[in-house]
């Protein structure tokens, strides 16, 4: 996912910089806040740890390989902005002395890993793990999902950058300047990989990693764990951005046609004149409460931002019972720190 | 190396890390062109090459700059095989594979040069090559820069640099901190993998695998938060007081004011030329 120079324009690298320096700003004021001069120690040996690790083969089923980045361990033994840090100079040190990702792409690079995966990965890992004790196997499945989510965010950002690169910069006759696929080839090129195998590997890394330290060294799981009572307040941002993807979902409606591969069995009828035989035997073996995202009586807009609520409501509802069930603590754990 | 085995990817994937920096630090101390430039002229003068590439609309500057790079590798003394090798080989590999599909009518539709299949019409168009010819010149000239800037200066001029340059201090601390305990942290990595495959008998799953290189992460994450102590009471004990000061002895010489008047023409040359 290291992006090198001469796939994005000047301009987008420009304006990437430009997003990433808030968090940068933001980031060093938290990490001096909290760790005063320790910190420049405890971040470069962490920064340097997960340039390492990104060197580390992972066994994968089927005989092949692949690698982890690091950024969600960081985030959840260091807190967001700390791995902020550690994660951007990690980056910086593949750029300037491996020429491993570009220079001028630094900003992307940074912005994408350093800022949007340790984010998401520490709101998702506070969201599942809560406040279960630091042995805990909700803890294990947190850093799983918490890996695999936030290193697929991170690719779709990539994604979405390669991806306006054709619409914005091209010659007179249309020839793209810089990386040529539109958002529908490069979203799908790039997440399909993500979803199936790095997100995977970064999702497993992650959770044995989080499985080691409840065993071996807890001290290092607790350290950026949020005092009690602070937890609420830390959690704000996850629940901001939820409901700001809730008021967006109408957006869908502005989209014409159905998306890719989705069509229903009227719809095969209209495009290829007949309906398989197999679909037509399947497709009405679930009658969806929901069809359409439609609630009977309100409109469509009404209608899509009730079912995204009913949606998030049932999903966090299935994770909060599967949680429940994994915060036994297990029989034998070390006590919490 | 057998397929899938991680023992050995691991270890070869370090042992290239280390290899490489060894060889980009002895390259670095050889006297050639770049070397005997002061590395703040150096670094602005790349970061300006490097942004005139990016702006190029013209494939005739992308090769002329890419040649530029050759010509500097020559007189800087860096081999340009290595040069050539690190750059089309080693670092880019993956543009290749992206830039292929670009020049089919698929994915680029235009004047068709080649007809690979008639019905459904499958050719390779001009605006395709076209496309494609600017990715890989772009990639291939932006990361030239990137390796000779590298390969042509010591990392503790590249770091004092990029202070006089106005990155703030504390961050180029860190980042010297890092830099130095990451062959410390490879070195002991290394030694892990070296010692769990001397003790290995036989084709372990990889599931175990991925339980052994587990505990190996989390090891080397304690020792990383050990060594981070440590390092921290030794600072105190040498009168760390927050303030990190560097060392710089840059002195700007009359070549370093030719090379950046030549420079700055050949991008504003390039950024002019390309648009």
């Amino acid at each position: 996912m290291h992006i090198p120079d001469g796939y994005l324009s000047p301009a987008t690298c420009a304006v990437m910089y430009a997003a990433a320096a808030p968090f940068w700003y933001r980031a060093s004021r938290r990490v001096r806040e909290i760790l005063s001069h320790r910190a420049v120690p405890l971040l470069a040996l962490v920064s340097a740890f997960s340039f390492v690790i990104m060197m580390f083969n992972v066994p994968l089923p089927g005989g092949t390989t692949g690698h982890a980045v690091g950024g969600a361990i960081a985030a959840i033994v260091l807190g967001p902005w700390g791995a902020t840090i550690a994660i951007s100079i990690a980056l910086a040190i593949q750029a300037l002395f491996f020429g491993d990702g570009g220079i001028l792409a630094f900003g992307a690079n940074a912005f994408n890993m350093a800022i949007v995966m340790p984010l998401v990965a520490w709101y998702t890992y506070r969201a599942i793990a809560g406040r279960s004790p630091l042995a805990s196997r909700r803890r294990v499945l947190a850093g799983a999902v918490a890996g695999w989510l936030s290193l697929n965010v991170a690719a779709l950002c990539a994604a979405v950058e390669f991806g306006l690169q054709p619409y914005l910069f091209h010659t007179a006759d249309g020839t793209p300047l810089y990386q040529p696929y539109t958002l529908e080839v490069a979203v799908p090129a790039m997440m399909i990989p993500h979803l199936l195998a790095a997100g995977v590997v970064e999702g497993v890394i992650t959770a044995l990693l989080v499985a080691y330290l409840q065993r071996a060294n807890q001290i290092i799981l607790a350290l950026a764990e949020p005092t009690a009572g602070v937890t609420g307040w830390r959690l704000w941002p996850l629940w901001v951005g939820l409901a700001a993807l809730v008021i967006l979902t109408p957006l869908g409606l502005l989209a014409p046609g159905t998306a890719w591969g989705e069509w229903g069995a009227d719809e095969l009828q209209g495009m290829l004149g007949f309906v398989p035989r197999g679909l037509e035997g399947l497709s009405g073996l679930w009658p969806a409460p929901l069809p359409d995202y439609a609630v009977p009586g309100l409109g469509a807009v009404p209608g899509y931002l009730v079912s995204a609520a009913i949606g998030i409501g049932l999903a966090a509802a299935v994770l909060l019972v599967i949680g429940r069930l994994l915060a036994r603590p297990r029989a034998g754990a070390r006590p919490q720190v | 190396m057998r397929r899938g085995d991680f023992l050995a990817g691991s270890l070869a994937a370090i042992g290239q890390a280390l290899e490489g920096t060894l060889f980009a630090e002895e390259i670095g101390c050889r006297p050639g062109l770049l070397q005997g430039l002061d590395p703040r002229v150096k670094i602005g003068t790349f970061l300006l090459l490097l942004i005139a590439a990016n702006l190029s609309r013209s494939l005739a500057v992308l090769v002329l700059l890419y040649l530029l790079t050759l010509l500097l590798a020559w007189s800087s003394r860096v081999p340009l095989g290595f040069f050539v090798r690190r750059v089309w080989i080693f670092i880019p590999l993956f543009t290749g594979l992206i830039a292929l599909p670009a020049i089919l009518n698929i994915f680029t539709p235009g004047q068709p040069v080649l007809v690979l299949w008639p019905n459904p019409l499958i050719a390779v168009t001009a605006q395709g090559l076209r496309t494609a010819a600017f990715l890989l010149l772009r990639v291939g000239t932006s990361v030239s820069f990137a390796v000779l800037l590298i390969l042509t200066t010591p990392w503790n001029a590249l770091l004092e640099a990029l202070g006089a340059l106005g990155v703030p201090e504390a961050f180029l601390l860190t980042l010297a901190m890092s830099y130095r305990y990451i062959y410390l942290l490879l070195h002991t990595a290394s030694d892990m993998f070296l010692s769990r495959r001397s003790r290995l008998v036989g084709r372990p799953d990889a599931a175990e695998g991925r339980r052994w290189l587990a505990a190996a992460m989390g090891a080397l994450l304690d020792r990383s938060f050990q060594l981070s102590n440590e390092v921290y009471l030794a600072m105190l004990s040498q009168g760390f007081r927050g303030r990190p000061r560097l060392i710089e002895g840059f002195r700007t010489r009359g070549r370093d004011w030719l090379w950046g008047g030549v420079s700055l023409s050949v991008a504003l040359g390039a950024i002019y030329l390309g648009s």
